[in-house]
């Protein structure tokens, strides 16, 4: 149950400082939407590029956890779907290997946006 | 009105003094500060994220199902606690340690589709939703696509 916590926590803070000092460099041109947008691109370049997957095998949670682990999955899922169905899966696969984590965001989102009233 | 009953002022600082002055008083940049709380934050996180992805693979699921799994869960998690008032503080200490994680994601959907429902369920929550959700698929999907179709063709 605690196998792998020590990796996740140090490759996922490493991730996490690689943002900050993003920010902070850059301050103020640089918002938490532009790290968003940064890290799942930047992840799925990596991804494509090969760099990604020894970081999920090292890291796991530290890696995935990230919005860098989400653009690995989407890069990953476009490829192995062109090995599938060739040109219809570059366009299918990425949505189709993100689709939980996608529609979880809506779906969750939706739900507690309604739910719950803003403080102050 | 005259006023030359106005005492002058007592305040003897040359401009270049003044700067000096200035400069003790801004707070220094506290770079080093956030960026040991961004790691500290966004390691916890992730290491939570783990416990869930071992959790699921203890009661039969494949690693990359587990995974799956748990990222839905900790965007569930995420927006719980931005609808309950607690993530805004997690990243007010954490920074970009709360903002990485796909709970820091989750936290981009809900904070402002709460702040806007009074403009409306279509208007207000469903186009709020996807403040920073819209480019963060943007620019993921787009990219994915481009990659995708550069694999076709090399292959």
């Amino acid at each position: 149950m605690f196998a792998m916590i020590i990796p996740a926590f140090i490759v996922g803070g490493v991730i996490c400082v690689i943002g900050q000092l993003l920010m902070d460099l850059t301050k103020p041109a640089v918002t938490p939407a532009h790290v968003l947008v940064i890290f799942v691109t930047g992840g799925a370049i990596l991804g494509a590029l090969g760099l990604y997957e020894p970081l999920i095998k090292i890291g796991g949670a530290g890696a995935s956890i990230p919005l860098s682990g989400f653009g690995y999955s989407l890069s990953k899922g476009a490829m192995e779907a062109v090995g599938k169905r060739g040109i219809i899966g570059a366009f299918s696969g990425g949505v189709e290997a993100t689709a939980v984590g996608i529609a979880s965001a809506v779906f969750f989102g939706y739900l507690m946006s309604v739910a719950f009233k803003p403080k102050g | 009105m005259d006023n030359q009953s106005l005492r002058k002022p007592t305040l003897a600082v040359s401009p270049e003094n003044y700067k000096i002055l200035a400069q003790q008083y801004t707070p220094k940049p506290t770079i080093v500060k956030n960026v040991i709380r961004a790691f500290a934050v966004g390691g916890i996180i992730c290491a939570i994220g783990q416990v869930i992805i071992n959790f699921f693979v203890s009661i039969g699921l494949t690693r990359v199902e587990a995974s799956t799994a748990a990222t839905a869960t900790m965007i569930f998690l995420g927006a719980l606690l931005t609808g309950l008032g607690i993530y805004d503080e997690i990243g007010k200490f954490g920074g970009a340690g709360s903002i990485v994680p796909v709970t820091g994601f989750s936290n981009s959907i809900v904070s402002p589709a709460m702040e806007f429902r009074r403009e409306g369920y279509v208007l207000g929550v469903g186009a709020k939703l996807f403040t920073v959700a819209g480019p963060v698929l943007v620019y993921g999907i787009a990219t994915s696509i481009v990659v995708g179709v550069i694999y076709f063709l090399i292959h």
